[in-house]
């Protein structure tokens, strides 16, 4: 394989890794924004929120790394679930306190206090960890498939068991989602809800619980991945929820906001967007580019590609 | 008499449900005109595409002789076309005074140079716009509200509100989505009084959608019903009241609430 | 406090002007005394505040008045003051004179207004909210990237490795307003009227241009125009419906907003000299927003007043006093975490804003004599 082929294909790697965790990220959106018409701009630092918990859990606990054995197959596993109970629970908080009083207010009264959720929620990382770049263990052990595992030797080309270990989650949880939504009775009230919330109203769904059910679900998937941004990345910063909610966001605008296949698909063409950008043409231009691309589509089809949920006006 | 308003052929659909369907309707000046029908019938959605909001799939409207296609709710006003909501719009948080101004936009002219310098030919168009207004205030019976916010008015008084901005785009049609909605009888009755007055004075135009058919068959020239789109039955109101086809669109359902109510 | 009000309500117009200029000529004298005594910079951070004042008056018209949440506001003041700092950096051998540059960069930053405005402004309001903060992103970002652009079709070369904007680095020095004129006339020593960091001069300086935006902002308050503006706020569709025509009206705000906020960068960037992305960062659009929200939305007096405290409480007490009382503390985040749990406290529980509107003030006084009324 020529060099150039590898470094393609590397990209293409890189895109759908990031993908992965967008993904996960746009759901939350998405969901939100199909139950109750609002982008929770704070969402984004639910990533961030699962990035620093997880980094306090495994310190407090003082596991060893790499992670082997019953720490790997046990330990992981459940920290996994507290980080995702946390970051759910977090963000049902968060929408208590400063999206529910709202509920009946002007639509961009919530989107107002969201922005104002997100600076408090930054600002109170930065206390918490400090204002510089974190330094995440690494925890996972990192081996090398291509050669370590299948004796090949690329030149270039880099798979580890860290990439395993990011889709093994991501897409489980991804697909679980799309399970639950479809199959279960609760998912159903959750269409049901984001259809017209009166309506499910009367024929009985408790809304309430259902927007709350919706904001947990979407915090826990949040908050996973920041776990598995600490273990793939192995760093991160108070503000990194910012950059990444908006490139989530940007991807279930992609998608079609409110549509929860969407979501991941645009996930992974703003994930491949972005690998291939900072490739080409030079990291700083990439996040241009998806800035415009987002500008782009909320102008010249703000449906997306899959269509959204956005009800129209009537008179 | 010529006509003021007429829509030929006109339907509205929206995905497979068709609202309006090629509806024929002509309207005389200075008559009073009701649309009656179920809800659903499609008399909100006839309006709206008189007033410009939806384009019509098939057919055209002109009015006063313009051919309305294409034209937005901004500029079909400035035609003179005025209309109040079914639902009240107000805009709450403006005083009721400003209320009425805003009505008067488009025949004022000052934009930003003339608002930041105030020149003496702004100044007089603002004062002249004011006494027109509170005028207007007067003659809908708004005297002394003038600086109360919309949203603080009683609800009767909003309805009169929204009559009075609607008269400041100085219309030659006036569309009242259900006037009466949500009045008690006496308010009612004043309601039909100045609804003839506002005939009677200004020589405007009326096209109301109603549902009270005291109101209706008390104050309308010509009545039209509607269902499911389609107009079944057209004439004055003794002609509307003797119809079979409409006794019995009536009667029919009549009968299915008074079941329901007895639940 | 309401009888201060009526007293001072009851004086003469001309006393009423009078006491207002005196008190603004006296402010920096009485300042600079309270330097004397403190080590706090307290006339550069009122000039600071001076200038969020002017910005949150431009807002003011876009958020305030218009209903539309713009939160990438801060470009528009990025593009004032690199407008200024491409006319007046010596590497790019313009130089143009300050008196001239000030009026182009306000119309450069109105075009963008157009610009921006144009495709978005059909959007809805949190779709629009979205596209305003990804343009404020661009803007640094791109200010940032701006500093080797090379164009070229095939062979042939139209710019190479052009520095327009000095990238990271930022720009400075940049021009200053020159009174050398003046000099010549009254026979002063060349260089007797240079302008230079004395924060007295920009006081005035800042203080004409609040004053005019000020001025213009309470008059388009009460003009056809901002009643266009206020009723897009309330219902756009019944606006529409009324005959205000939603895109063109929409677009004054947005064009007229960002001239102003063209007009603070202007005077941001010849008073400190040196201009870099990172003073336009989306933290300066929200920390205008929360001026506005804080302050009263669309109330004009509102804001300035607001506008005054909330920047002092930030450049002075938050700045300044706090770090000395607790400097184990990350004060920077802290106030942050203030300024966010602020505008989610005003939203929910002060949605009006500390001074809200009163339903006067929305006529031309003398249009109201014309009636009799009070």
């Amino acid at each position: 394989m020529s060099l150039e082929l590898e470094l393609f294909i590397q990209q293409v790697f890189n895109g759908l890794t990031i993908g992965a965790y967008l993904g996960l990220i746009a759901l939350g959106y998405t969901m939100v924004y199909g139950i109750i018409e609002l982008i929770n701009f704070a969402h984004g630092d639910l990533f961030a929120f699962g990035f620093f918990i997880s980094l306090t859990i495994f310190t407090a606990l003082g596991i060893p790394r790499p992670l082997e054995g019953f720490n790997l197959i046990v330990v992981l596993p459940l920290i996994f679930v507290v980080t995702m109970l946390l970051s759910g629970g977090l963000n049902v908080l968060i929408d208590r306190v400063a999206y529910k009083p709202l509920r009946n207010a002007p639509r961009l009264a919530p989107l107002i206090t969201a922005v104002g959720m997100s600076f408090a929620l930054e600002a109170l990382f930065a206390i918490w960890q400090g204002p510089s770049q974190i330094n995440y263990p690494r925890y996972f052990p990192q081996i090398d498939i291509l050669r370590d595992w299948m004796g090949l030797e690329p030149q270039l080309l880099f798979i580890t068991t860290k990439d395993l270990f990011l889709f093994g989650v991501t897409i489980p949880l991804m697909v679980g989602l799309t399970l639950f939504v479809d199959r279960t009775k609760l998912g159903k009230a959750m269409r049901a809800a984001a259809q017209d919330r009166e309506a499910a109203s009367m024929v009985g769904i408790n809304v309430d619980r259902i927007i709350a059910t919706t904001f947990f679900v979407g915090g826990a998937l949040a908050g996973a991945a920041g776990l598995v941004w600490g273990l793939y990345i192995n760093s991160g910063r108070f503000l990194m929820g910012f950059e990444a909610g908006l490139m989530a966001f940007t991807a279930a605008v992609l998608g079609g906001i409110g549509n929860i296949r969407g979501a991941v698909l645009g996930a992974f063409i703003i994930g491949l967007l972005k690998a291939m950008g900072d490739q080409y043409i030079g990291g700083a231009w990439s996040r241009i580019i998806i800035f415009a691309v987002l500008i782009l589509l909320l102008v010249f089809r703000p449906s997306g590609i899959l269509g959204s949920t956005q009800s129209i006006e009537k008179v | 008499m010529a006509a003021l308003l007429e829509a030929r052929g006109v339907s509205k659909s929206f995905g497979g449900l068709i609202a309006v369907d090629t509806l024929d309707f002509v309207l005389e000046e200075q008559a009073i005109a009701s649309i009656i029908g179920p809800n659903g019938a499609g008399k909100t959605t006839f309006f709206n595409v008189v007033t410009g909001f939806y384009k019509p799939s098939t057919g055209n409207v002109l009015f006063d002789k313009h051919d309305i296609g294409g034209r937005k709710p901004n500029q079909l006003t400035r035609l003179g076309i005025g209309r109040t909501f079914q639902t009240i719009r107000l805009f709450n948080n403006m005083t009721v005074l400003e209320n009425v101004l805003v009505g008067m936009h488009h025949r004022l002219h000052a934009s930003f140079f003339g608002a930041v310098f105030q020149p003496p030919r702004v100044r007089r168009e603002e004062e002249e716009a004011t006494r027109e207004a509170m005028g207007l205030l007067d003659y809908v019976g708004l005297k002394g509200h003038e600086w109360d916010f919309a949203k603080n008015l009683p609800y009767g008084l909003q309805r009169r509100l929204e009559i009075a901005r609607a008269l400041g785009t100085n219309p030659k049609l006036l569309l009242l989505d259900e006037p009466t909605a949500g009045m008690n009888p006496n308010e009612t009755q004043d309601m039909t009084l100045f609804i003839r007055k506002l005939r009677d004075d200004r020589g405007l135009t009326i096209l109301l959608i109603e549902h009270d058919m005291h109101v209706v068959m008390g104050i309308s020239d010509t009545v039209t019903v509607l269902d499911y789109g389609k107009k079944i039955a057209e004439g004055t109101p003794g002609e509307i009241q003797r119809d079979e086809r409409v006794i019995e669109a009536y009667l029919g359902r009549r009968a299915l609430e008074m079941l329901k109510h007895d639940d | 406090m309401n009888a201060i009000a009526e007293s001072w309500s009851k004086l003469p117009r001309m006393l009423q002007v009078g006491i207002v200029l005196a008190l603004i000529i006296a402010t920096p004298y009485l300042i600079g005394a309270v330097e004397q005594t403190s080590n706090f910079a307290l006339l550069s951070q009122i000039n600071r505040a001076l200038i969020f004042v002017v910005l949150a008056l431009g807002l003011n018209i876009v958020v305030g008045f218009a209903g539309l949440l713009d939160l990438g506001y801060a470009a528009f003041f990025a593009i004032g003051a690199y407008t200024f700092g491409v006319l007046t950096w010596p590497n790019l051998g313009i130089q143009a004179s300050f008196f001239i540059a000030i009026w182009i960069c306000a119309v450069v930053a109105a075009f963008f207004g157009i610009l921006v405005g144009t495709p978005t402004l059909r959007l809805r309001g949190d779709y629009l909210a979205i596209v305003t903060l990804a343009f404020g992103e661009i803007i640094p970002t791109l200010v940032r990237n701006l500093d080797e652009i090379t164009i070229r079709i095939g062979d042939w070369v139209i710019l190479d490795k052009f520095n327009l904007t000095n990238g990271p680095q930022g720009m400075n020095p940049l021009g200053r307003p020159d009174f050398s004129f003046f000099e010549g006339i009254f026979n002063m020593q060349p260089g007797a009227l240079a302008v230079s960091f004395d924060p007295k001069f920009w006081y005035f300086m800042i203080v004409i241009t609040a004053g005019f935006v000020l001025f213009a902002s309470r008059r388009l308050d009460m003009s056809r125009l901002g009643r266009a503006w206020k009723a897009i706020r309330e219902d756009e569709t019944a606006a529409d419906f009324m005959g205000v025509d939603p895109i063109r009206t929409k677009l004054l705000a947005f064009a007229i907003g960002a001239s102003f906020s063209g007009l603070a960068g202007v005077i941001f960037a010849s008073m400190i000299q040196a201009i870099f992305p990172e003073l336009f960062r989306f933290q300066v659009s929200i920390f205008l927003l929360i001026i506005v929200i804080i302050s009263g939305m669309g109330n004009v007096f509102g804001v300035l007043i607001g506008g005054l405290i909330i920047s002092t409480f930030d450049g002075v007490l938050l700045a300044q006093v706090l770090p000395q009382i607790l400097p184990d503390v990350d004060v920077q985040s802290l106030r942050w975490v203030f300024f966010g749990a602020g505008l989610i406290i005003f939203m929910i529980f002060r949605p009006q804003g500390l001074f809200p509107r009163k339903a006067k003030a929305a006529v031309i006084p003398t249009a109201l004599a014309a009636e009799g009324g009070d």
